[in-house]
């Protein structure tokens, strides 16, 4: 199944956040866990992510260090701050208030609160 | 360096191309790229199939640049800003409007000691000597000159073959006893500037002026340059056209002819200097305008060249011939050669041969067929007239950008043949430079005696 674009671009940013809220990582391990979850439903064009991780460091909610990866190559790799983490909870309570709504609907329900 | 590094090092460059994308961001990408790759070989696939199936996840190269637009809008349209202190920035602004203050405060000066002596030759709002205007180049551009050996530490020695270069210039074109307002005093006024770019030029490049990828750098410095300061004059007379509309009901003439006097010319001199600096400053910010312009009027200074050649070839040249159409149709080539020169200037070396390519030749071919109409009707009518200093003059440019257009369009269609590379065409143009100089040299210092100074 395709997933829409709009729908994809929404859901990027809770993705990467909630993603980086696991542990520090860097764009080819991110796109990976992305596929990885979504049993490689959500596709996403691989380079269009890192001009969203730019985006959320400048608003603050992510910083990014160079590092190095075990075969010596330069990465780079980003970490969520605790406005990252702020902004990940307020976008979980929208995504879940979303979902309860069309479920509600489409008869199916979900908890309140976050499993 | 194996086949794939070469791959990916295009790619590179592809996505760095638009300057969206900057160093930092394509390691970034480079590193996404190979662990793709590396993972991609580790299931079987071979080099050359892992590198495409890598390359087309990551996104199409103008989709991806113009997302990293989207995000880095300031990489696009840097704004010009003051350098934080201690940088050494700020110091090369304050070198820069120093010899800026250096060159307008020349002219001001000599305006004062040529405004005092009587004469019929009307500039700037009152009489001024003829040696003013003659001397024009002479107060501004060594000043602009002397700025870049400054800023480049030019060692002493050839600091001074270049003054001295300079003062022969000055004695010569001072001492020689031209007769007011003759064709001889005009062309000096004309060719000095010229001569005096040279200095610059060389000043410019610094210890490898002989290398010709420093002769294409003095090319494009001097496109640029003259563009910025193109856009500097205009800012400068809607201040001044501004000045005198606010100032006209509160301040007698007086104010108003000391500001077309004295300010206009000392801001103008200055100006050179603050362009040349804007250039260097501004090198890699924004993409250079000149190879853009050349982009747009190339293809339209063909049609124009063939036509005309089509209608000359058809019409004749008629007995009506104007005797400036020579000088005319020197301005012509002269742009043809700019426009060829610029758009090398602007390709890559392993760019391919292009349409832009066939283009240029045409425009090359049909500027070459339309001169020698003209030269040969030129020659006839020198053969009945005799030589004149103006003749002379114009006859031997268009001999010399001649021989350079002939040489651009042999080395262009060996281009497009596949049987030279772009290379060859930057050096016959920057090993070309050296003869426009010394023709210079020779209208300035030869050309007036042989005629007596007429």
């Amino acid at each position: 199944m395709n997933i829409d674009k709009d729908l994809v671009a929404a859901m990027a940013t809770p993705l990467v956040l909630a993603i980086l809220a696991e542990g520090s990582s860097y764009g080819y391990a991110i796109l990976k866990r992305v596929r990885d979850v979504s049993a490689g439903e959500v596709q996403w064009t691989d380079g269009m992510l890192y001009p969203l991780l730019h985006r959320l460091e400048r608003l603050g909610h992510i910083v990014a260090e160079w590092g190095e990866s075990p075969e010596g190559r330069r990465r780079k790799y980003y970490r969520i701050t605790d406005s990252g983490r702020a902004q990940l909870a307020d976008q979980r309570r929208q995504w879940e208030t979303a979902t309860r709504t069309l479920g509600g609907i489409w008869g199916f329900a979900l908890p309140a609160t976050g499993a | 360096m194996n086949a794939r590094d070469t791959w990916i090092g295009d790619w590179r460059a592809a996505l760095q191309r638009s300057g969206a994308v900057d160093d930092a961001d394509a390691d970034e990408l480079e590193s996404h790229l190979r662990d793709q790759i590396t993972e991609l070989e580790s299931v079987g696939l071979t080099d050359e199939e892992a590198f495409q199936i890598a390359v087309g996840r990551l996104g199409k190269v103008d989709q991806l640049t113009a997302e990293y637009a989207r995000e880095h809008g300031d990489r696009m349209w840097k704004q010009l800003r003051a350098p934080a202190p201690d940088t050494p920035g700020r110091l090369s602004i304050a070198v820069m409007l120093a010899f800026a203050a250096l060159a307008a405060a020349i002219v001001l000066i000599a305006r004062l000691l040529a405004s005092s002596t009587a004469s019929d030759v009307l500039l700037l709002n009152g009489p001024i000597s003829p040696w003013f205007i003659r001397d024009l180049g002479l107060f501004v551009l060594p000043v602009l000159a002397a700025y870049f050996v400054v800023v480049r530490r030019t060692p002493t020695r050839r600091v001074l073959v270049l003054a001295a270069g300079v003062a022969v210039l000055a004695l010569a074109v001072n001492l020689f006893p031209y007769a007011p307002g003759s064709a001889s005093d005009q062309l000096v006024w004309i060719h000095l500037p010229v001569a005096l770019w040279f200095v610059v030029g060389i000043a410019y490049a610094g210890r490898e002026a002989l290398s010709s990828a420093r002769r294409m750098d003095v090319i494009r410095f001097s496109g640029e340059w003259a563009i910025y300061y193109a856009l500097i004059a205009l800012g400068g007379l809607v201040l001044l056209g501004l000045t005198i509309l606010v100032l006209t009901p509160i301040a007698p003439d007086l104010i108003i002819e000391d500001l077309i006097g004295w300010i206009a010319p000392a801001g103008a001199a200055g100006a050179v200097v603050v362009a040349a600096w804007l250039v260097e400053a501004k090198k890699s910010i924004i993409e250079n305008l000149a190879p853009v312009l050349t982009a747009i009027f190339t293809p339209l200074f063909a049609v124009m060249l063939v036509v005309a050649a089509v209608g000359y070839a058809v019409t004749g040249l008629g007995r009506d011939f104007d005797r400036d159409l020579l000088a005319v149709f020197d301005v012509l080539l002269l742009v043809v050669l700019g426009l060829v020169v610029y758009g090398i200037s602007a390709r890559s070396a392993t760019q391919r041969a292009g349409l832009m390519d066939v283009i240029r030749l045409v425009a090359v071919v049909a500027a070459i067929a339309l001169d020698l109409l003209v030269l040969v009707a030129m020659l006839a009518r020198i053969g009945d007239l005799g030589f004149t200093v103006n003749r002379a003059a114009a006859l031997g440019l268009n001999l010399v950008l001649l021989v350079n257009l002939v040489g651009t369009a042999w080395f262009t269609a060996t281009l497009l043949a596949g049987r030279s590379r772009p290379v060859q065409l930057e050096r016959w143009q920057t090993a070309y430079l050296p003869v426009f100089l010394g023709w210079v040299l020779v209208v300035i210092l030869v050309l007036p005696p042989l005629f007596a100074f007429a």
